[in-house]
């Protein structure tokens, strides 16, 4: 428990935000795919995110442990179904001229990408200040 | 005549530990804004500054004075203050109290960590600032 804990938790933070945008990306990508099966259509991506307790002394309540760090614990696919069209003109309609588009509602990955590029700053912000904080520590009683 | 740098220095050495300790729970909380059921800590300051108070003065009690101590064979010998076994926070950090918990059950308010994490991060200069002058003191009297 220090200032240069922080280094460690708050890129761990960034880390998983990029993981974030990354899913974003590609969900905002493949928002126009389509395929010739329910099941072989893009599902949308999201991580899961997990606190992940540094110290050796971890324990559980408030007093476990102070620096909890974040990791991706994996990446799960939404199960909300697409929508099928009718498009016989498409090359990958199947037998009854439908294609299957993905399921990615981008309303909701725009918002989530703004929340994760927000948290990114905030963390980005944070090692920053605290990177100030110690150099400015280093050259006490120097001046 | 000896000047002890430990109390001539007071309470701010401790007081920056606290700080820096306080720093990285709120750190901690920020980076875990996204993670569902993440419950944000913060220290209880006034317990932890008042503990390390404590510690820091020999004769109070609940002074930790853990380790070995040198003996003073001669009136001329420095008298040596307990060993100082650093400011330990564990126990006076808290759960925050939600304002308007989120259905993840994550309790973390980015805007009111930031907040905290600023204020926290002027008192550590200020701490700092209390620090250099100190010095600077010092400075001047062997200097002169």
């Amino acid at each position: 428990m220090a200032l240069s804990n922080i280094f460690d938790i708050a890129g761990s933070g960034m880390s998983a935000e990029s993981v974030r945008l990354n899913t974003v990306a590609s969900n905002l990508a493949n928002a126009d795919s389509v395929s010739n099966s329910p099941q072989s259509a893009y599902k949308a991506r999201y991580p899961v995110f997990q606190a992940v307790q540094d110290s050796l002394t971890a324990g559980t309540g408030p007093n476990g442990a102070a620096d909890a760090s974040v990791k991706v614990q994996g990446i799960v696919q939404s199960t909300t179904p697409g929508t099928a069209s009718y498009d016989p003109g498409n090359p990958l309609a199947d037998a009854n001229g439908y294609v299957y588009s993905s399921n990615v509602n981008v309303v909701e990955q725009m918002a989530d990408m703004i929340s994760a590029s927000r948290s990114y700053q905030n963390d980005a912000d944070v090692l920053n200040t605290s990177k100030q904080l110690m150099l400015d520590t280093l050259k006490l009683g120097q001046s | 005549m000896s000047v002890n740098l430990d109390s001539y220095l007071g309470i701010q050495p401790d007081a920056l530990e606290v700080y820096s300790q306080r720093a990285d729970v709120l750190a901690a909380n920020l980076a875990n804004a996204d993670t569902p059921g993440y419950q944000a800590k913060d220290i209880d300051f006034r317990a932890a500054l008042a503990a390390a108070g404590q510690n820091q003065d020999p004769g109070a009690p609940g002074a930790s004075g853990g380790g070995l101590q040198p003996e003073t064979t001669s009136p001329d010998d420095l008298t040596a203050s307990p060993a100082q076994g650093g400011v330990s926070t564990e126990q006076y950090l808290k759960y925050r109290v939600p304002l308007a918990p989120s259905l993840d059950g994550n309790t973390v308010d980015s805007q009111m960590e930031e907040g905290a994490f600023a204020q926290n991060n002027v008192r550590y200069e200020a701490s700092l600032t209390f620090l250099e002058e100190r010095f600077g003191d010092l400075n001047t009297v062997i200097s002169d």
